[in-house]
């Protein structure tokens, strides 16, 4: 079954007609050529497609795109208007927060969700927020540290 | 060395922002709406014949354009050219649970998988070995019928002479450990692009690999096709780790695929595809004698390695070799007997893994030295402050160390970890243990030895002012694109917004080796300064021309070409590069990196491996706090040198730290495969556990600059001579917290509650006793 969805993506309004069993990830990566979103596992392990539906972190991987209908979702496409960097884009780039930056694109999102609700958040409050997150290159170090510079850089 | 202008501080990564914006494109976000979706049928045992294949079901599927088999490809493949035994599709056997054994090309995934399940495979199973022990027992089957007992390659090494050595000794001690077998996890899942054009016979492939030049042969080989018809392109990589140091089977099937559908395949693996293809760091024992005078100093060396190395040769027998090659090189030992047993097991292959061959062995050496400074009363800096090198040298097997800052890296991490003052006084459940490690930069001999150099670029003059690098270097995100760029711009006296850099594109770059045993920075910054120098020759030339002077006046420094001293006379860069290109047209300089001849090891047979042009030196500190009741491990804090010659980029050197101490952590307390009748347990990110964010801990780094000899601005590798050290130094800590020794990887908590439980009744035993 195929049904027709009309969700927010990146600021654009985009009405789609989608089969029920299309999971978010697919839709932004082949539907919208969004492939910023990475697929890491086989579902639901590593948080590289970390998404925001509605300003709140979610897993791209385990999500059907028919659930985001009404919704807005953010990508990672979506956080340089105008080709700025955004604060934690800046300071992933500056601390190196990102080595082969596979894990980056949903690491970030998942820090964005966090400075929405927290703009001043403590190191373990961080870890906590990305706990969900994993990260083969930079032993989690720089990435605390891109994520405080950001909460700073905001202030 | 102040003197730089845009070397020594730290740099973001050229290609960062495309990494953090989402513009960076890896490989299976190249596909289009063209591209067919690939799948691979795999073995469901882990040892037997094939009885029966018949795909004729499948091919008849509408939507399915290619179906291969091994039948596809009778051209065996490996890295080692003397031990090629693995087919991308297998012929006749199976020797692992999830080998490849057919694959098929459809319109879309459901087809695929569809397709997939119409192929009637049988195969009559055959006794399966999953451990070395197994493997080489006396009735064993073998898995390859020229190899008998199972054994790959067998290394018996000696130097000097191990038993006098021990006749010199006051304190002789052996001991065994077992690590387990660990893989690679990069982020991003196996995935190759290949796109055949049937009118030309050309072959397009876009793969996630360190080794984009050994794809380019291997697929060659094996399609018996002409390298010049083949283009291989290295997009973005999410990390390797040493898993992409060979070409890797989905590699050559994505390429047989598209060459049988005519047209545009990608092959993306699952996780679940990624951890069987493996090339990890194998399951090894490690038995261990050393003798010691009363002052520490090592007087000899014993070891006995076996390696459960997986059904087929990969990189095994470098593997082994390394093993008893880098017990050399740390410390000064003229004592050394070492024997290797790299075993065929119906696993998936191992291969090259951070820190090749040396990590399981680096671990049960430096263990070994603490308990030994125990019993004679040392303390564990001053045991490993006996028996320094003095730089420069020659190890007893040969192997050349120019430039040595182990001692400085060892009065960092004493120092900043409050070592003296702390240490075997924290309360009980808290400790601090140490350890040293070193790696090479790069190997001194290269795999494929076709006497070409080591590592070249080209660098291009532009009309623009531009200055492009060619390299074939692969970034796979520890920076090696930004390290030639701040090459050139150092040179050259340039803004880095000049340079631009183009990489891994066979139809344009330059090849290169690949990214594997730190050998980028050395070679390829090499290559990159000599390559910009000579550019910088030209653009002189053409200065004095210009200047009416001599060129050995002519100095070229911040975008300008001046005699100093002469205020008048200074040109711009971009006057010197219209004067550069009238005179010569067009520009492009190369630089080159052959390795010296001394640094190529001994004459021994397998003394090439472990020869390298420098190493690094680390010594780590790592502080734990043991919960006694559950077995739980937090590591506090680590504080890790290292020697790494000169920081070129001082940024991307504490990221590379950072993630080899963080890497070793994960070895030594969660990360281990796990098989059940072949079957992969572990083969998902949940139980391959390794540490998130939220149990990693902080990170002290100390850059140690020796200034190498031979190092491009005095650089040596970053990024795996940490790694081995923080095994032996938890394991340590571990010690100085509990009393208690273990010799097992990985320290979980079920074990070390074990190892509690045990040391408990042992205490109780000797307490009733006395």
């Amino acid at each position: 079954m195929s049904r027709i969805i009309k969700l927010e993506v990146n600021g654009r309004v985009v009405e789609d007609l989608v089969p029920d069993n299309l999971l978010l990830v697919d839709y932004l990566r082949e539907r919208l050529a969004l492939t910023g979103t990475k697929m890491g596992c086989d579902g639901g392990e590593c948080g590289a497609c970390t998404v925001l539906i509605d300003g709140v972190a979610r897993l791209s991987c385990i999500t059907l795109a028919v659930a985001a209908d009404g919704c807005a979702v953010e990508t990672i496409e979506g956080q340089a208007p105008g080709g700025r960097l955004s604060p934690l884009q800046r300071a992933f780039h500056e601390h190196l927060g990102t080595q082969c930056g596979f894990c980056t694109p949903g690491m970030i999102m998942a820090a964005e969700s966090l400075l929405r609700a927290n703009p001043d958040p403590s190191e373990a409050e961080i870890r906590e927020a990305l706990g969900g997150n994993l990260c083969r290159c930079t032993g989690y170090v720089k990435i605390i540290r891109s994520v405080r510079a950001a909460a700073e850089a905001m202030a | 060395m102040k003197d730089h202008s845009t070397i020594g501080r730290p740099a973001p990564l050229v290609d960062g922002i495309e990494k953090v914006t989402g513009r960076a494109r890896y490989t299976a976000d190249l596909a289009d709406r063209d591209t067919l979706t690939a799948r691979i049928l795999r073995s469901p045992v882990a040892h037997g014949r094939i009885a029966r294949l018949d795909t004729s079901r499948a091919e008849a599927l509408p939507g399915v354009l290619a179906v291969v088999t091994g039948a596809d490809c009778d051209v065996p493949y490996g890295v080692i050219p003397i031990a090629q035994n693995e087919f991308p599709l297998a012929r006749d056997k199976v020797r692992y649970r999830g080998e490849p054994v057919a694959a098929v090309a459809a319109v879309d995934a459901g087809t695929a998988e569809a397709a997939l399940a119409l192929i009637a495979l049988e195969i009559e199973p055959l006794p399966a070995h999953a451990t070395a022990a197994e493997a080489r027992a006396p009735d064993a089957t073998l898995l390859h019928d020229d190899k008998p007992g199972n054994i790959e390659r067998e290394v018996h090494h000696e130097f000097g002479s191990a038993e006098a050595g021990f006749a010199e000794a006051d304190l002789i001690r052996e001991e065994t450990f077992s690590c387990a077998e660990v893989h690679h996890a990069m982020m991003e899942p196996n995935a190759t692009l290949a796109e055949y054009d049937p009118e030309r016979a050309r072959l397009t492939l876009h793969s996630c690999t360190q080794v984009p030049f050994y794809v380019h042969l291997a697929v060659a080989r094996c399609l018996q096709m002409d390298t010049s018809r083949i283009r291989v392109v290295k997009p973005f990589v999410g990390g390797g780790f040493g898993h992409r140091t060979e070409t890797l089977n989905f590699e050559i099937i994505a390429a047989l695929l598209a060459r049988k559908a005519g047209g545009k395949v990608l092959l993306r693996l699952s996780r679940e595809e990624t951890f069987l293809t493996h090339r990890g760091r194998p399951q090894t024992d490690v038995r261990l004698k050393i003798g010691m005078k009363r002052d520490g100093t090592l007087t000899a060396v014993e070891a006995e390695v076996v390696m459960a190395g997986g059904a087929y040769a990969g990189y095994g027998l470098v593997t082994i070799l390394y093993a008893g090659a880098l017990i050399h090189g740390l410390y000064a030992i003229e004592n050394v007997k070492y024997d290797g047993y790299r075993v065929y097991t119906n696993t998936p292959p191992c291969g090259a893994m951070r820190g090749h061959g040396t990590v399981d062995m680096r671990h049960a050496f430096e263990c070994m030295l603490d308990r030994m400074a125990r019993e004679l009363g040392l303390d564990p800096f001053a045991l490993r402050r006996a028996n320094l090198l003095e730089a420069p040298t020659f190890t007893a097997n040969g192997l050349m160390v120019n430039s040595y800052g182990l001692p400085e890296a060892l009065d960092r991490v004493e120092a900043a970890s409050g070592w003296a003052e702390r240490r075997g006084k924290l309360p009980r459940g808290r400790g601090l243990g140490m350890a040293c490690s070193h790696y090479v930069s790069g190997a001194a001999k290269p795999v494929h030895w076709t006497g070409e150099p080591h590592a070249v670029v080209q660098m291009r003059l532009e009309f623009d002012g531009a200055v492009t690098v060619l390299t074939g270097a692969s970034d796979i995100g520890q920076g090696s694109s930004t390290i030639v760029a701040l090459a050139a711009a150092e040179v050259l006296g340039i803004d880095m917004g000049r340079v631009r850099v183009v990489a891994n594109d066979s139809e344009v770059t330059p090849k290169d080796n690949g990214s594997y045993s730190s050998r980028v920075t050395f070679m390829v910054g090499n290559a990159a300064i000599e390559a910009a120098r000579a550019l910088r020759e030209k653009l002189i030339l053409a200065a004095a021309e210009k200047l009416e002077a001599d060129p050995a006046d002519v100095v070229c420094e911040g975008e300008s070409f001046f005699i100093p001293g002469a205020a008048q006379s200074e040109l711009p860069w971009q006057e010197v590069v219209y004067a550069a290109l009238a005179r010569e047209g067009t520009l492009t300089e190369k630089g080159t990196f052959r390795t010296p001849e001394k640094a190529q090891g001994g004459k021994h047979r397998g003394g090439a491996v472990g020869s390298t042009m420098g190493f690094s030196y680390g010594a780590q500190v790592v502080e734990v706090s043991v919960d006694e009741a559950t077995g739980q491990i937090t590591v506090e804090q680590v504080w890790s040198a290292l020697d790494v010659g000169y920081a070129i980029n001082p940024l991307a050197v504490e990221g590379q730290i950072e993630g080899s101490v963080w890497m070793g952590m994960a070895q030594a307390m969660s990360e281990e495969t796990a098989w059940r009748d072949g079957l992969h347990a572990h083969a998902n990110l949940l139980d391959y556990r390794f540490p998130t964010i939220a149990e990693s801990p902080p990170v002290e780094v100390h850059i140690v600059e020796s200034i190498d000899p031979l190092g491009p601005f005095g650089a040596k590798e970053a990024g795996e001579g940490a790694l081995s050290g923080f095994p032996p130094a938890l394991v340590n800590a571990v010690a100085d917290a509990l009393g208690i020794d273990v010799n097992f990887l990985p320290v979980t908590p079920d074990r070390l509650l074990e190892a509690v439980i045990k040391w408990r009744r042992a205490q109780k035993r000797a307490g009733g006793a006395a």
